[in-house]
């Protein structure tokens, strides 16, 4: 059992926090309730992000084998950890210009963030459904935070709606498994693939839950309401969005794939690469005609989540590997956006539509900078470091014999390119129309950060090979 | 001498710290000293390009031009999985760092006049694109070497979008684009290169002079060749890719225009010669009718659609294309003049051609339009300027005593000895360039003068003078000593040549024969 506390630790801290801070909020009473929330909130995130590495990354199976915790997870949590924490800060000039500034917030992102713990270490498909379950009830609430704005209610419900449909795949697609095999735990379902091959059950169980996880990464054909929530819910829960849960689903979807349906890899390769193609063209074509930047960034996202499915698809530990080093970029890059997108503010609100950006280069220059490498980095232009998400996120794909499923994706990342072109002309090549007011600092120090770690990192060889080091023990976890 | 030193990566990084020192004091300049700070940044520029040619030069000076390998090699441990920082130079690509780093500080002074607003940014710009193109000819790794080669995109697509003319959106676009449509098809090439270097070695590299030595079997070899060339014909550009060059000319600034078909051009030739000639040799050889007849038509077909051009940029942008034509028939002649010429002409157009954008960058300063039929006459007011661009039009001719004669003969030599019908085609392709070049230099410098606005027209400035004397000392000098250059590329393109021979496939040898 006290194994058990020490495996769990970063878990337990934040199922405690939880509780914790509710509490304390029923006796912190003045103006500064949200802010003392905010800050134990962020204060517990980032120590549960490092937890793990504090603990010297135990290993090992935890609650009867329900959870497992290895590199994979610690790595996980680490960066939808500290995510996590950046957006809570950057939601707070918004909230608190918007009225919308209560401490309930920050409780729902430690349960989203709990939420994302259990699914990224989950060894049994109810420990999977459980955590998916916590996050998105937490996520649903936060599209719908601003109660008043019929948009936000509508990205609300749409998200709820479409949300509770998917839960409803993946779960009939688990009790097939589970009907088909015995067993609702992981190893055991892979002993059973194993011995006795795949029957149609189990390949029918695998594919509604892959379509259930689909939507939960706003892959195409599974992306519809992603435009919509995007664009309605409140913009840094918008970023919040774009980053951290897409990192978790994204995780559990590997371990998912590794873990009990490793020998079935014939099978769902298939199914990741037509998911793939269908992502990145619909992201590709379907942000064209966009002109308002959260809808850009929503198919944006759906692009780039094929892309991550790419590597997915070779199904070597160097896929795996593809896949942590591209979703680590994409959520630095979407963090960093959204904290540039959240300065766009004029002195009535907020404005959203990419034509305000005009001129940005001469009105705003360090935002139209930092927003400009971001755009360069997600079109995977070198030497930023979207570029090198895409090369190591396709290097397992040619390894594998892929390399059509490569040239796809190349040929839609040029389609691509030409929308985040569209948005860099727009801050280059226009005329001012609107002056933003001055962003908060908390915002442009995250901006500026994101844009350092995209553009320089790379260069510098003490960061890269420590964490190098860390991706090669998260990728080899799952095999 | 300097070996030890680190005089590649110094190359590359003076320029990126110039820019980033001009960003940050634009940074802290208040609003009242922006003006100071516009008319400081093109000298500061100056400045940096300056230190960057001076060491250049000493480079050029102490490279040993007997030595056919690699010298200058720096290697630093990078990526990790065989994705190093490895930069060196040898005879081909050292004088293309000559070449940019001569012709950065001339665009720069020639822009500190001719560009008129947002000067912080253009030169901000133009260094980060000196230091991305001296990166590309240094890189000896081929992720460091994509790497450059794309980034190449980032500043011009600003140069082009921000200080172009009318129609300057769809020109960017339409160059990035196309050229990223390019590149990622080669990504694809390099991204199999890695897995294969991997899987043959034992360990993966990107070293490029080590990958030379996969084993690479012919059907692979095939779709190889075409995505690297896929991206070097956009970049070159040959036939018929080669429509956003004339666009991309014509919008950009003067001195984009100088860079875009001095240098940005030669990525694909230099391409060619790094990549397509050494990794996939049995491919080259069954490609090279290929790549002659789309040569010869270029040299023709565009030579043809020059003459009809109304505009002089767009007129000298196909001229580019033509040229750019010699180049690659010459490259794949396989011979030594062929491939000797093919470098020669790259050098020599690089000059030639940027001195032309210059000379219309000139007379567009002063009148503000391009439009042929504008001008006539300008002999009687602008006597020097008639008599830098003659020369400069002979020389892109191909006058004997200039350095376009040299490189458009060597390739020709080479041709000859491969297929005398490709020579005659291309010879042709000469008498053409004689006749747009000769109509364009009539029509401007020469007949009567019939618009009244030319009554208030200058001759060329002390700056300007300075700028189209030093590329008219150059030309003459190549073309009287050509020796200079071809005396340090020739063992490179002997080692070059040898080694292709050594890694064809026998059959395809006896096929090719």
């Amino acid at each position: 059992m006290l194994n058990a506390v020490s495996l769990m630790a970063p878990e337990l801290l934040l199922a405690t926090q939880t509780i914790f801070v509710v509490v304390i909020g029923l006796f912190v009473k003045d103006d500064n309730q949200a802010d003392v929330m905010r800050y134990i909130a962020v204060a517990m995130l980032v120590a549960f992000a490092l937890m793990g590495f504090i603990l010297g990354r135990p290993q090992g199976m935890a609650f009867n084998g329900m959870l497992r915790v290895d590199d994979f997870g610690h790595y996980a949590k680490l960066i939808i950890g500290l995510t996590a924490a950046v957006a809570l800060i950057f939601m707070k000039p918004y909230f608190k210009e918007e009225g919308l500034d209560r401490f309930e917030f920050s409780v729902l992102m430690l349960y989203a963030v709990l939420g994302m713990s259990i699914m990224v270490s989950a060894n049994n498909l109810l420990a999977l459904y459980i955590g998916i379950e916590l996050q998105t009830l937490a996520l649903y609430i936060m599209a719908a935070f601003n109660r008043d704005s019929l948009r936000a209610s509508e990205a609300g419900l749409k998200y709820f709606v479409l949300g509770a449909i998917s839960s409803g795949l993946l779960l009939y697609g688990a009790s097939l498994i589970y009907g088909f095999t015995g067993f609702l735990d992981f190893d055991g379902i892979a002993t059973v693939i194993a011995a006795d091959g795949m029957s149609v059950g189990i390949i029918g169980g695998m594919v509604f839950m892959m379509c259930g996880l689909a939507f939960k990464i706003s892959a195409a054909p599974f992306h519809m309401w992603t435009p919509d929530v995007y664009e309605g819910s409140p913009t840094p829960v918008t970023g919040f969005f774009a980053s951290a849960p897409k990192f978790a689903a994204m995780a559990l979807i590997a371990r998912l794939l590794f873990g009990p349906l490793g020998d079935a890899f014939e099978q769902w390769q298939q199914v990741v690469a037509a998911i793939a193609i269908v992502s990145m063209f619909t992201g590709a074509i379907g942000a064209l005609s966009q002109t308002n930047i959260k809808r850009l960034m929503a198919y944006s996202s759906i692009a780039n989540m094929g892309y991550a499915l790419v590597p997915l698809a070779a199904g070597t530990v160097a896929g795996v590997q593809g896949l942590l080093v591209f979703m680590t970029i994409y959520v630095i890059t979407a963090v960093g956006v959204f904290a540039a997108i959240l300065q766009m503010r004029i002195r009535n609100g907020m404005v959203e539509q990419i034509s305000d950006l005009s001129g940005l280069a001469q009105s705003n220059r360090p935002l139209a900078v930092v927003l400009t490498m971001f755009f360069f980095s997600l079109a995977g232009i070198p030497p930023l470091l979207g570029f090198f998400g895409k090369f190591f996120a396709f290097y397992p794909a040619v390894e594998a014999g892929l390399w059509w499923l490569v040239v796809a994706a190349l040929v839609a990342s040029v389609i691509g390119a030409f929308y985040y072109l569209r948005v860099i002309k727009t801050m280059w090549f226009d005329e001012t129309n609107v002056e933003f007011v001055r962003g908060p600092m908390s915002l442009r120090w995250i901006g500026t950060g994101a844009a350092l770690l995209i553009g320089l990192v790379i260069f510098l060889p003490f960061a890269t090979t420590p964490f190098r080091g860390l991706l090669d023990s998260a990728s080899a976890a799952l095999f | 001498m300097f070996a030890e030193l680190p005089i590649l990566p110094a190359l590359t990084l003076i320029p990126i710290i110039g820019a980033a020192f001009i960003a940050f004091m634009s940074r802290l300049t208040k609003a009242d000293g922006r003006d100071q700070m516009e008319r400081n940044a093109p000298r500061a520029a100056l400045l940096v390009s300056g230190i960057v040619l001076l060491l250049s030069i000493v480079l050029v000076g102490d490279f040993d031009a007997s030595n056919p390998g690699f010298q200058y090699v720096d290697d630093v441990a990078w990526l990790g999985g065989g994705i190093r920082f490895i930069m060196g130079v040898d005879g081909i690509s050292v004088l293309f760092i000559l070449l940019t780093a001569f012709l950065t500080p001339l665009c720069i002074l020639a822009s500190a006049t001719s560009i008129k607003e947002r000067k912080v940014d253009y030169m901000i710009a133009f260094l980060l694109l000196e230091a991305l193109m001296i990166g590309v000819f240094c890189a000896l790794d081929l992720v460091l070497f994509y790497l450059f080669f794309e980034a190449v995109l980032i500043p011009m697509f600003i140069i082009i979008g921000v200080w172009g003319g009318a129609n300057r959106v769809y020109a960017s676009y339409k160059f990035f684009l196309y050229t990223l449509l390019g590149s990622v098809l080669m990504l694809a090439a390099i991204l199999w290169l890695y897995q294969a270097g991997a899987e043959q070695f034992g360990q993966a590299t990107m070293d490029m002079r080590k990958l030379r030595g996969l084993d690479i079997p012919g059907g692979a070899q095939t779709w190889l060749w075409l995505a690297f060339f896929a991206s070097f014909a956009v970049k070159m550009p040959m036939w018929p890719v080669h429509t956003w060059l004339p666009d991309a000319h014509v919008q950009a600034p003067t001195a984009g225009s100088v860079i875009l078909a001095g240098i940005l051009l030669k990525l694909g030739g230099y391409g060619f010669l790094r990549f397509s000639l050494p990794y996939f040799p049995d491919a080259s050889v069954q490609f090279a009718p290929l790549i002659f007849w789309l040569s010869v038509i270029a040299i023709i077909y565009t030579s043809l659609v020059a003459y009809r051009q109304t505009d002089m940029k767009k007129l000298i942008a196909y001229s580019s294309v033509a040229h750019m034509g010699f180049v690659t028939m010459g490259i794949f002649t396989f011979n030594f003049q062929g491939i000797q010429g093919g470098i020669f002409q790259m050098i020599s157009h690089g000059l030639v051609s940027g001195a032309l954008f210059f000379c219309v960058g000139v007379i567009y300063d002063r009148m503000h339009t391009r439009e042929i039929a504008f001008y006539g006459g300008l002999v009687k007011r602008m006597p020097m300027f008639a008599a830098f661009f003659l020369l400069f039009t002979m020389a892109n001719v191909g006058l004997p005593g200039t350095s376009g004669f040299v490189g458009e003969i060597l390739t020709m030599l080479g041709a000859y000895q491969v297929n005398p019908w490709i020579a005659a085609g291309a010879a042709m392709g000469m008498i053409l360039s004689a006749m747009y070049a000769l109509h364009l230099y009539r029509e401007t410098i020469f007949g009567e003068q019939v618009n009244e606005k030319l009554d208030v027209i200058t001759d060329v400035t002390r700056r300007e003078w300075f700028i189209l004397g030093t590329l008219a000392f150059f030309t003459i000098l190549l073309g009287v000593y050509p020796a200079l250059v071809t005396d340090i590329t020739g063992p490179a393109v002997e080692q070059l040549i040898s080694n292709f021979e050594a890694d064809l496939t026998p059959v395809e040898l006896a096929g090719g024969q």
